[in-house]
């Protein structure tokens, strides 16, 4: 049990690549982590170096009250859970469950009762004998968690344990990392490329971009309060609808021009964020929720409606995707791994309510959450508040 | 049979098992694979008897008489009740004892497998997962090694095995003695010693492309583990290696024991270290006086041969690291 605190840490590689540049952390003890990102951005050479397996080309890293810069993995008193489990393959999984105490000379008895506490936990009791080969994905995965948890170590790492799962077996096993994390309350350091387990894991989340911390907060802060335009694109899916526009206040509020299309915002957006009244052009980010069918909406919603001709629709049952085009220019929020959202060649994604009855090729009145948009600076991509 | 592994997409090139039940895949492995059981196994068996066939002659030739091996060929010799074991006789009865040269054989053959083995699954371990100063250079200067051949070093290794090595300094009326004489001139141990050097290069190079193809994986989680090197080498780099050093171990054997030219330069007329590959030499006599007895001599030549790679070849496994790391 123990904090990790990184300061200032970076990572330089011999080829002359920054992968990452002043990261600070600081890890509560107990608390889960997670740190996201798209690919490349550093996430899992960070991780690495917590573990020891990449050298520190400046900063310091503590794990406890201990520097930990020059300490060997084996010293720094953590487990770690690869991506492809790593596990010993000619080892019974009762031997690769407790190699580590065997290594740390550990009394026999004494490994034998961690072993089968932590086999019963994973419900890996009927396969204490078989060897990986014969285990399932899932049961392989269950296996590198036993590894790491028999050692109770002061904290774990994990690299993406769940990427090679299929869909199904990664949910069940999302809930149950994290139910183990809060029974065991280890501190916990969690890489994954996937934003979906980043928000239902983490007691909070770190967000990379090209080797630079972007924000760190609770998964809610960071959906309801994206530091920048980066963090507000990544964070959510489908992604936060980006546009270039101009806002414009008077006594009762404001407009904001997006296109040929004006929209009305309300006193209090200006009250939560005086500094918009610096700003003419702005990027305004608005999330596929904000946006309805205008004729499902109960109340007025005079001057807070586009007008647009719906382009695709995908019926997800419990909610409608609606691509439509809104005449305005879209912002890169700098994600590699951003696709395009649609085929359809549209701008703009709705998450309309499924009683909506649009159609495709129809034009549609689209109700907007004008008090839920978010205001961007388009030089610095930064959020405006204050 | 190439028009159909032209098309190559080499897809499978790092699955741990793409010989799994010949169905599905793309990989050219696979399509080997799959192409390779198509063949009849009727076929398979043809090709099997025509490399036998050699063998078969020679054996049925070990049981005939001189005559008879002079006048007609072996297949005129098939009744085995006109077979005759006088050539095994003249063999084992022989006046150097053919037991003794085949425990020579053992003292050269089984040193001179295991040694090169112990000492290039450490240097191969060393250069695939060490990273020190000159790794590079150092691996490939080791490897051309593999380029200088036998013969030029033997008379300077005699040399060294009789005397030693010396070395007069120019100017100075003083010699160094660089290795001193070990009086191995004659001794199994001088052709163990050699041969255990010439097998160095190619061990350490067919070990270390096994041992650096292994999963990275595996063996930073043992480092987290608590392991140090030697014990990833002894817990997970030797057990996962074992169908390499079986590999390795069957050609190594075979031949130091089948080699006649190390051993023959270096015991030479000593006859109480003599391996059996010059036993049977010095029967078969000059001008091919016995060579009656050379076919007998072969099976009992082989003999020791076929054990060894009867007794390894169940090490050749396929898929020993299934499952270690999702392929």
């Amino acid at each position: 049990m123990a904090t990790v605190t990184l300061d200032k840490v970076n990572k330089i590689y011999e080829n002359g690549f920054h992968a990452i540049h002043d990261l600070d952390l600081e890890i509560a003890d107990k608390e889960f982590l997670v740190l996201v990102g798209p690919s490349g951005c550093g996430k899992s050479t960070a991780l690495r170096m917590i573990a020891g397996l990449e050298t520190i080309s400046g900063g310091e890293m503590k794990i406890g009250e201990k520097v930990v810069n020059d300490v060997e993995p084996k010293d720094r008193d953590i487990a770690m859970v690869f991506q492809n489990y790593a596990l010993y393959p000619h080892m019974t999984v009762y031997d690769n469950i407790g190699f580590a105490l065997k290594l740390a000379k550990v009394p026999k008895d004494e490994i034998d009762r961690r072993v089968r506490q932590a086999s019963k936990i994973l419900e890996l009791d009927a396969n204490l004998d078989r060897k990986p080969g014969q285990l399932s994905g899932g049961q392989r995965q269950r296996v590198a968690m036993g590894r790491a948890i028999v050692r109770q170590p002061a904290a774990f790492l994990m690299d993406e344990p769940l990427s090679n799962l299929d869909a199904k077996l990664r949910v069940q096993m999302r809930a149950e990392i994290a139910a183990l994390q809060r029974d065991l309350a280890v501190t916990t350091v969690y890489v994954t490329h996937d934003q979906i387990e980043a928000m239902t894991m983490g007691d909070r989340v770190a967000v990379l971009k090209a080797g630079y911390l972007q924000q760190v907060d609770t998964p809610q802060n960071l959906y309801d309060k994206p530091d920048n335009v980066f963090v507000a694109a990544f964070i959510g899916s489908p992604s936060m609808n980006l546009y270039e526009a101009t806002v414009e206040f008077d006594d009762n509020g404001g407009t904001v021009h997006l296109g040929d299309q004006n929209l009305r915002i309300g006193p209090e957006v200006l009250e939560n964020r005086p500094a918009l009244r610096d700003h003419g052009k702005v990027i305004v980010g608005i999330r596929p929720e904000d946006f309805e069918d205008a004729s499902l909406f109960e109340g007025d919603t005079t001057g807070r409606e586009l007008t647009s001709n719906v382009r695709l629709i995908e019926a997800l049952g419990s909610e409608l995707m609606v691509h439509f085009d809104i005449n305005a220019r879209t912002v890169d929020s700098g994600d590699p791994d951003a696709v395009e959202e649609s085929d359809s060649g549209s701008n703009a994604v709705g998450r309309f309510n499924p009683r909506s009855r649009v159609k495709m090729r129809e034009d549609v009145r689209i109700a907007v959450a004008t008090d839920n948009m978010h205001f961007f600076d388009p030089e610095t991509h930064l959020s405006i508040w204050s | 049979m190439s028009s159909t592994t032209t098309d190559t997409s080499i897809t499978s090139s790092g699955d741990p098992h793409p010989i799994d039940d010949g169905s599905g895949g793309s990989g050219i492995i696979d399509r080997a694979y799959r192409l390779l059981r198509s063949v009849p196994t009727g076929l398979l068996w043809l090709i099997v008897v025509v490399w036998t066939i050699p063998t078969l002659g020679l054996f049925v030739n070990s049981f005939r008489t001189r005559d008879a091996q002079r006048s007609t060929g072996w297949w005129k010799g098939l009744n085995p009740f006109d077979w005759t074991t006088a050539n095994y006789d003249q063999i084992i009865n022989a006046r150097q004892s053919i037991g003794n040269s085949l425990l020579n054989s053992m003292a050269i053959a089984i040193p001179a497998t295991i040694i090169p083995i112990a000492i290039a699954a450490f240097a191969a371990y060393g250069f695939a997962w060490i990273d020190f100063r000159g790794r590079k250079p150092l691996f490939i200067a080791t490897v051309s090694l593999l380029a200088v051949p036998l013969q030029v070093a033997l008379i300077p290794l005699l040399q060294m095995f009789n005397n030693g090595a010396s070395l007069t300094l120019p100017g100075l009326d003083k010699t160094i003695t660089l290795i001193p004489d070990f009086d191995l001139a004659g001794t199994t141990t001088a052709v163990w010693l050699t041969h255990t050097g010439f097998a160095m290069p190619f061990a350490i190079f067919l070990l270390h492309n096994y041992i650096s193809a292994l999963p990275k994986d595996v063996f930073e989680a043992a480092r987290i583990d608590g392991a140090a090197h030697f014990t990833i080498f002894w817990r997970l780099v030797l057990p996962l290696s074992i169908p390499v050093l079986a590999a390795f171990a069957i050609f190594q054997f075979l031949w130091t024991w089948n080699d006649f030219l190390i051993a023959n330069t270096m015991i030479g007329a000593n006859v109480d270290e003599q391996p059996t590959t010059i036993l049977i030499a010095n029967l078969a006599g000059d001008f091919g006086r016995n060579e009656n007895i050379l076919p007998a001599a072969a099976f009992v030549q082989a003999f020791v041969p076929i054990i060894v790679f009867f007794s390894l070849q169940r090490y050749f496994v396929r898929g020993l690291l299934a499952g270690s790391v999702k392929g």
